[in-house]
């Protein structure tokens, strides 16, 4: 058995690889000339990305039975399907649109989602009674697999918003731009600064009331902000430069706030060099490889993903929820904090249709939806999992 | 009703923007779809005499047209998820500890903050008057809306010709002209099957037309969203809906509450597994979690039905209807009512013997006597002639502010205060005993009470649950993801062909994806000589 979990997060790791290779084909394709003549570099992309997506499929199944129940079940095993989903999604609409260069942006997105899930405790952990479902393992994938159409969405309507959004002027669409730019950074410089200081073994201790009560608190990573009347017990480790707030609850908020503050800094840091290399936006300095993008088609892309996902997440995240919630807890609706982003997420996305189809709401307006969109999405997957912790509280 | 005849001899409701037979543009309508500003024609609902366009006078008038408006719609929708998500910054009143006051909970735990989440109400934001207000105002915008725009459009649908008007054509978003003498119609027909387009002919004048059906999906989901929300009204009429709460104990046989004293259950036993800590596929995460990680919960039950006449005080006679075992995500399920494992209580204690000996000498003993603590006596008589009182009972003990006090009824941490009369006194000797904890209030006692044995057991939570909105819900649920999946997978599209002198002219028209109309085109054109028709939309943003 263990030697099968091996061969789980191995696989893992090459589907990492492999969607990696994959991408730097659908990068080439930005040279091919005109429409539809040269089409091997994106073949060869999406070949390579089917296979990717086997390969993680082969994570999947490895580990299912490996630990004897769907690996859906903790933040790290759910995040990484997601990441899976979204690669799927962008497979169908691959072969609907034949877009290109969705390729090259869908690819690294997943990249970092599977990179940040990574980040999260992986080993395997036993179901407790309320999970022992075969609705669990309806409910997730559903649901999971309609926010990775949805997030395609997301993913056309930022390639449509980087070709579109006039760079020649600083504009309210310029700086939002960058700004989703740089939370894409600060979660690579989460992933880098978890991931450097795990390999170095960094720890540092803290003893501090948590609840009226004195408890130890290890931080990963250096403390910026220590824990509210914490003292360091570790020898040689760094103080804080300051402490949390005291209103912060609960034994990890001040640790998970000093890890956020450390991704928010090493974010600015990542856009300020690259920033200083490029001389202009970041935005503005991808749009000249999307000129022979046609925007219209992207738009369509954008808005056939939600036609798409819209019907599988309600299915998976409302009804299948409402099912299983009615046999576990006795009522299909509890308004517990994860049921109820799963509802403005669905209300958002009704808004959207609703925008679209009778006011017309296209191009900029639709894509900027489209953004909103996968923000709650994955304030749902990290922020009430992470910060506001109810009953589905995976972590 | 001011009726329109159209020059094709149509005669038009009033309201009208577009013949419903020809599609010519009815003059003086053309503000109402916002035609007489823009190039290409608004076919949203193919012109049709929608009545909340049509008048404008009545209070009811305004009140129809307020609620049929999609930007109304959305507003509402917004609103309501914006209430959302801020009921979700801090715990519902349902999540927080029990028995505190949620006044002062908020206002300690989250400071200023918590007092005004508490204040506004959004402690318990969905049952508020305000949040299922908006959710009726969702619902009556739904139905307004809907009625407003599918009668209207399905007659228009059925009424179309395929013989249209040159400004119908020339005003469609995909339209082409083709000179040649050399078209094949007859190939265009053929692709058009092909294509499973449905083809309908007037002298030379072809309509094709596909998936109509798929028009119908928005009103059939907001059928089924509307069948929800009743089905979750009928929540509030207590035949339809019962939801309670039991504890039974280990052993204990007890009414059924919300079933008219008609069911009882007996506990025969509660069952609490934890995984093992030497597996190793766990072990790990066992580790992490720095605790037994409980792998089931269940409760061994027996149901039985009263089978005689309720009287109050009588004994009931039981018929026992089916053993049974609740556990999560299988509750027990007999008649219309379901049991469901919702909570436990571990080593309750049930019942504690006490002794009675010399305050020097732990081994001598003048006798015992049992509390039953769901039911304790208030005098105990010993054969040696003590006799036990008990003043004060704690089931669960605690201090606050310097004073004992019983945090529940249930004996989770019992503590008494008995008094003591040794035999033949009338003044009694007093003592303060709980789990770990034996005072002697004055210090002046002779006689000391020991613990000599107690008993355990654990207490199952059961809800009861009857529900008959389920199948209501479950039937709203079911009609909304098919008008949804009728609506988004499928698409209605047309394509017009109108014969000219030298030549043919094209237009089409989709409810959405104009690519993949223009793909489809490209295909039914293919070897008829028909020139390719442009997108005369262009992007503007
Ligand atoms: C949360 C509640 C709602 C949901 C989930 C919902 C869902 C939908 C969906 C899925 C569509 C189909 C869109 C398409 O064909 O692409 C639609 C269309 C529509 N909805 Fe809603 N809706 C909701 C509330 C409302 C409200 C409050 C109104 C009131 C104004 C409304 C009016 C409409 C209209 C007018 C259409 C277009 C119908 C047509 O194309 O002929 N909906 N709705």
């Amino acid at each position: 058995m263990g030697d099968l979990s091996t061969l789980s997060s191995n696989l893992l790791y090459a589907a990492f690889f492999i969607y990696l290779i994959a991408t730097f084909f659908f990068g080439g394709t930005i040279r091919d000339k005109g429409k539809g003549k040269s089409r091997v570099a994106g073949n060869i992309g999406i070949t390579i990305t089917i296979i990717g997506f086997l390969t993680q499929l082969g994570y999947f199944i490895t580990r299912w039975i490996a630990s004897q129940h769907a690996p859906v079940s903790n933040l790290f095993e759910y995040t990484t399907f997601f990441g899976m989903m979204l690669i799927f999604a962008f497979i169908i609409l691959y072969f609907i649109y034949r877009v290109d260069l969705l390729g090259l942006f869908a690819l690294p997105i997943a990249l970092l989602i599977i990179a940040f899930a990574s980040m999260f405790p992986t080993e395997i952990s036993p179901l407790v009674p309320s999970l022992q479902s075969h609705w669990l393992y309806i409910h997730v994938t559903t649901a999971s697999l309609g926010q990775g159409i949805l997030s395609v969405s997301f993913v056309a309507g930022l390639v449509f918003l980087i070709r579109q959004v006039d760079q020649t002027k600083r504009s309210k669409h310029t700086s939002w731009l960058e700004f989703v730019i740089y939370v894409l950074f600060a979660t690579i410089a989460f992933i880098m600064v978890t991931s450097i200081f795990g390999a170095m073994e960094y720890e540092a201790k803290f003893q501090a009331p948590v609840n009226g009560q004195q408890a130890e608190i290890t931080y990963g990573v250096p403390a910026i902000a220590g824990p509210a009347d914490g003292e360091v017990i570790s020898e040689g480790a760094m103080g804080p430069l300051f402490e949390a707030p005291a209103w912060m609850r609960g034994q990890d908020a001040a640790k998970k706030l000093n890890t956020f503050l450390w991704s928010l800094f090493g974010g600015l840091v990542i856009y300020g060099l690259v920033r200083l290399i490029l001389r202009k936006r970041v935005a503005a300095a991808i749009q000249p490889l999307l000129k022979k993008l046609n925007p219209e088609l992207v738009d369509e892309v954008s808005y056939r993903a939600v036609a798409i996902g819209f019907p599988v997440f309600t299915l998976g995240a409302i009804i299948f929820a409402s099912i299983w919630a009615q046999q576990a807890w006795d009522r299909f609706w509890g308004w517990d904090p994860k049921e109820v982003w799963a509802l403005i997420t669905f209300f958002f996305y009704a808004a959207y249709l609703h925008l679209r189809l009778s006011r017309g709401w296209h191009g900029l307006r639709s894509a900027w939806l489209a953004v909103g969109g996968f923000g709650i999405i994955m304030f749902n997957l990290i922020a009430v999992n992470l910060v506001i912790s109810g009953l589905h509280s995976y972590a | 009703m001011n009726e329109i005849t159209c020059e094709c001899g149509h005669i038009n409701p009033e309201g009208t923007v577009l013949c419903e037979s020809c599609g010519k543009p009815i003059e003086k309508n053309q503000h109402i779809d916002g035609n007489d500003q823009k190039e290409l024609l608004n076919m949203r609902y193919d012109g049709s005499a929608r009545r909340s366009q049509t008048y404008n006078r009545t209070i009811i008038d305004k009140i129809w047209n307020f609620f049929s408006s999609v930007k109304v719609g959305v507003w509402l929708i917004v609103l309501t998820l914006i209430a959302s998500a801020v009921g979700t910054i801090l715990p519902q009143e349902m999540y927080i500890p029990p028995n505190v006051d949620a006044a002062t909970h908020y206002r300690d735990q989250y400071g200023l903050l918590g007092q005004i989440y508490y204040q506004l109400g959004f402690h318990n934001l969905f049952s508020s008057w305000w949040y299922m207000l908006l959710l009726a105002m969702i619902g009556i915008s739904i139905v307004i809306a809907s009625i407003d725009r599918f009668f209207p459009l399905y007659k228009t649908l059925k009424k179309q010709k395929p013989k249209r008007h040159e400004l119908f054509m020339k005003k469609q978003r995909v339209f082409g002209t083709t000179e040649s003498d050399q078209v094949d119609v007859e190939r265009f027909k053929k692709n058009l099957k092909k294509n499973r387009f449905k083809v309908y002919e007037e002298n030379g004048h072809i309509l094709a037309e596909k998936n109509r059906f798929a028009r119908w999906g928005p009103y059939v989901n907001h059928i089924g969203l509307i069948i929800f929300l009743i089905g979750s009204l009928l929540r509030f009429v207590p035949f339809f809906y019962v939801d309670e709460f039991v504890w039974i104990r280990e052993g204990e046989t007890a009414m059924i509450p919300g079933t008219d004293g008609q069911y009882y259950m007996k506990n025969e036993e509660f069952i609490l597994e934890t995984y093992d800590e030497s597996d190793e596929r766990f072990k790990e995460a066992i580790q992490k979690q720095g605790g037994p990680i409980p792998k089931t919960y269940q409760t061994d039950a027996v149901i039985y039905e009263r089978t005689d006449e309720f009287i109050p005080g009588k004994e009931p006679e039981l018929k026992e209807v089916k053993t049974a075992s609740a556990k999560m995500n299988h509750p027990i399920k007999f008649d219309d009512y379901a049991l469901y494992q919702a909570s436990y209580q571990l080593n309750e204690f049930k019942e504690m013997t006490f002794k009675i000996h010399d305050k020097e000498n732990e081994d001598s003993n003048y006798g015992e006597f049992t509390v039953d603590l769901t039911n304790p006596k208030s005098e105990y008589e010993l054969e040696s002639g003590h006799r036990v009182v008990i003043d004060s009972y704690f089931p669960e003990y605690e201090m606050k502010d310097g004073e004992p006090v019983s945090v529940s009824k249930y004996p989770k941490n019992p503590a008494f205060v008995f008094h003591v009369y040794p035999p033949g006194e009338t003044s009694p000797e007093t003592s303060f005993l709980g789990i770990g904890m034996n005072i002697d209030a004055t210090g002046e006692n002779d006689y000391k009470l020991g613990l000599v044995n107690f008993d355990v057991r654990d207490v199952t939570g059961l809800t009861v649950k009857k529900d008959f909105t389920l199948p209501i819900i479950g039937l709203g649920g079911a009609i909304f993801m098919i008008g949804v999946i009728q609506g988004m997978y499928w698409n209605h599209r047309r394509i017009w062909l109108q014969p000219k002198e030298n030549g043919v002219w094209i237009a089409g028209h989709t409810n959405k994806n104009w690519f993949a109309l223009r793909r489809e085109i490209d295909k039914v054109i293919d070897g008829t000589h028909i020139q390719k028709p442009v997108d005369q939309y262009e992007m503007k943003d």
